[in-house]
């Protein structure tokens, strides 16, 4: 909302200098009101304008219980739009902001209101996979759906035919545990045990894991499953496996802060790897120093070191006042292959089908490295796998908690090192898919 | 008597109204109004129990999850319901509601007041784990997408047209329930509600009348749900969660409970607030709670207690006046 209104003042802005000259002091008073009162009654920001414009809708929680992931993911991509002064290749990006309150419910009738009130060009955003699911079918050839963030695997896999108008700059849950798998088998990794938040995100991350771990030989010899949003897991702890080498965790929000810390008050002496989100820079300054040592797996790290980087942390920190996250990394480098699109059509929306094709063949050099997307309409880039460290970068003078990047596998699909034909074959990862042979 | 006919005279004007100028509005608007008639049901099957008949009951979404997860299932794994059958859905989501309800009134009519809150509440956090963890019928935490409207001679895939199929039914089920609360047993629920004793002594069965009240509620429930499902496109456990239930609860109370109508003023409001005025301005909680508080500090009766209380307003000033 804050991101309109502060178009509209620019607009306004903008009026001001272009020829009213008889502009009185009341008017100018005024302005802010009338400003007010026309988003007030929801009117659409085309009027006017001669320059081309995209409309971008842009779906995140702002309130209830991922409010502040939703604001990583507004500042990401705010970032971007304020840097480039909210002209992609000559057209005045209009971005509105909708709260999706974290249900795919009311993400969906959000969506609708950008899509026939708004009439937006495309939608991007989502948090929840579920959120993702239901937002990919109301996508339409005029009205795309783009998702920076929401993981779903099946969105860009067995699936993808039915949503022709969805593109993914993201990431699927299971894509880094791919890579992460194997590196788990080279550190000579025999027996894993995996504790993750029982939901869907939940099932895609182990699961790709457990597929390529045991695919080198390990064997996962316990699966735990605590609800979404447990605060203790002292019911959980107890019932551990003792013979496992190694403890695999994939946490969201508060409870990745809870879980390090009660395993490392039972005493636990095991290496601790995990999923992305468990370890992710929106969760780790608040985390303790008991998550030394930890390593995890995603797409992005802010202690990666290339200056692209670099200038990005150090722009978001200034602005934002905190690290980012990969949340709002993937949404400046969607924003930024938005723009590389616009960009080669010189500020036209070239409608939704050409746009798809046309991002789906965009190469960007982002923070997070690398990145284009696959035939399948997902990103194909870098995976790190990072292990927590307390040290000093890019020159800030505290010691803080950083994912130190420790070994790269460049250019990862969606399959990793799997062939896709077969991978396909096999059912979505649940629950008990794969099933657990080794418990 | 006349105070009567002028308060169904002023229902029926406001549905009219609803009917020429929404389909006129704009698009989002038809589609808010649209979820707000197809919910306004469900808070009104609750309003049944918790104004008529004295049972607060918190489990009531698990009467739409019934009737939203038949639909989506039957259209999804059978094409079933997308054409001329979509009547069959109705009615089969009317008796799926109706049955649950029927196997959880044995277990919930036994107890009252708080008791009853607890084991409605229990039981339909049942159904929202059947629909989170059942994977392979319910798609677990993502849901089920409906790909598609029913059509039959008519097209529901028009919004316009499908408001107006909503809108329709629920007309007929605000008439059913009007006819159901004015009638004889209508008004041995309302004895129930002040005094159950005074009935079972009357030679009430007041367990059977209210068990009875519970089955039709989760009947009404069950439509409400296979009207949501379209409406939304989309079925999660979202739709049976708690919050969804208190959301009913919170609706019928805003409004007024025991006046039918209040409820689906109070789901207006809430969905108005909610999913309105949260595309407008990011402070839209602070107006919700705002107005949850207000309406318990100061209209206990709800927002239909309002002429009631102007009148009591009136009569005092006017008292104070003669003196």
């Amino acid at each position: 909302m804050t991101g309109i209104l502060a178009i509209w003042v620019g607009e306004g802005d903008h009026n001001d200098d272009g020829g009213e000259a008889m502009t009185n002091k009341l008017l100018r008073k005024l302005s802010p009101v009338l400003i007010g009162g026309c988003v007030a009654f929801g009117m659409s920001a085309t009027a006017g304008a001669q320059q081309a414009a995209l409309r971008i809708g842009f779906l995140a929680p702002t309130t209830g219980p991922f409010a502040q992931i939703g604001k990583d993911m507004v500042d990401g991509f705010q970032l971007y739009l304020d840097e480039v002064k909210n002209d992609f290749g000559g057209a005045k990006v209009t971005f509105i902001v909708e709260d999706e309150q974290g249900k795919p419910d009311t993400a969906v009738t959000k969506a609708r209101k950008l899509v026939l009130q708004d009439k937006v060009q495309m939608f991007i955003g989502g948090l929840l996979a579920s959120t993702g699911y239901a937002l990919a079918p109301v996508s339409t050839k005029d009205s795309i759906y783009i998702s920076p963030i929401a993981a779903a695997d099946d969105l860009t896999q067995r699936d993808l035919a039915k949503f022709p108008y969805f593109i993914r700059t993201g990431w699927t849950s299971s894509q880094p545990s791919h890579p992460f798998g194997q590196w788990a088998c080279d550190q000579g990794y025999k027996k894993i045990i995996t504790v993750a938040a029982d939901y869907a995100f939940g099932y895609e991350v182990v699961g790709g894991f457990q597929k390529a771990f045991e695919a080198c030989g390990g064997q996962i010899i316990q699966k735990i499953w605590p609800p979404l949003g447990t605060k203790d897991f002292g019911p959980y702890l107890p019932t551990m496996k003792q013979d496992a080498d190694a403890i695999f965790s994939l946490m969201v929000g508060p409870m990745a802060l809870q879980f390090p810390r009660q395993l490392a008050a039972a005493g636990n002496k095991k290496p601790v790897i995990g999923g992305g989100t468990s370890y992710d820079e929106f969760v780790l300054p608040s985390m303790g120093d008991e998550v030394i040592g930890h390593v995890s797996a995603l797409q992005y790290s802010a202690a990666l070191d290339t200056p692209k980087n670099a200038e990005f942390v150090k722009k978001y920190r200034a602005k934002y006042g905190k690290v980012p996250s990969y949340y709002s990394e993937s949404n400046y480098t969607t924003a930024q292959m938005v723009h590389e699109v616009m960009k080669q059509n010189n500020g036209k929306w070239p409608g939704g089908e050409m746009f798809i094709r046309q991002l789906n063949a965009v190469k960007v050099d982002s923070p997070r490295g690398p990145v284009r997307i696959d035939d399948m309409r997902n990103p194909v880039q870098n995976i790190y796998i990072k292990k927590v460290e307390k040290k000093k970068m890019f020159g800030y003078d505290k010691e803080e908690l950083w994912n130190t990047v420790i070994k790269t596998y460049p250019n990862v699909d969606q399959f990793g090192q799997f062939n896709r034909a077969e991978y396909l074959k096999q059912p979505l990862y649940n629950r008990n898919v794969p099933a657990c042979k080794y418990c | 008597m006349r105070s009567q006919q002028s308060k169904i005279l002023a229902v029926a004007a406001a549905l009219t109204a609803l009917a020429i100028i929404i389909p006129n509005t704009n698009s989002f608007v038809l589609l808010l109004v649209t979820r707000a008639l197809a919910f306004s049901i469900l808070v009104m099957s609750l309003d049944l129990l918790l104004g008529f008949t004295g049972l607060p009951s918190l489990g009531q979404a698990a009467y739409l999850g019934v009737g939203a997860y038949l639909t989506a299932i039957l259209a999804t794994k059978f094409q079933f319901g997308l054409g001329y059958d979509f009547w069959v859905v109705i009615v089969l989501g009317i008796l799926a509601g109706a049955a649950l309800a029927a196997i959880f009134g044995l277990l919930a009519i036994r107890a009252a007041g708080v008791y009853f809150l607890m084991i409605t509440l229990a039981l339909g956090q049942c159904v929202w784990g059947l629909a989170y963890r059942w994977n392979s019928l319910t798609g677990g935490d993502n849901g089920i997408n409906l790909r598609s409207r029913p059509k039959f001679g008519i097209d529901l895939a028009h919004d316009v047209t499908f408001f107006y199929l909503v809108f329709g039914f629920f007309v007929v089920s605000l008439l059913a329930m009007y006819v159901l609360v004015r009638s004889p047993f209508g008004r041995s629920l309302a004895g129930i509600r002040e005094r159950e004793l005074r009935m079972k002594i009357l030679g009430y069965n007041t367990w059977l009348h209210k068990y009875i009240a519970f089955v039709i509620a989760g009947g009404f429930g069950g439509l409400s749900g296979v009207l949501w499902a379209h409406t939304a496109g989309i079925v999660s456990p979202e739709n049976v969660v708690l919050t969804t239930s208190v959301d009913a609860l919170l609706m019928a109370v805003l409004g007024g409970a025991g006046t039918l109508v209040g409820g689906v003023i109070g789901a207006f409001i809430v969905f108005g607030l909610r999913e309105y005025l949260s595309t407008l301005v990011p402070w839209w909680q602070y107006v919700l709670g705002g107005v949850y508080v207000a309406t318990i500090l100061y209209l206990p009766g709800g927002l239909m207690g309002i002429p009631e209380r102007i009148r009591q307003w009136r009569a005092m000033s006017g008292r104070a006046e003669r003196q």
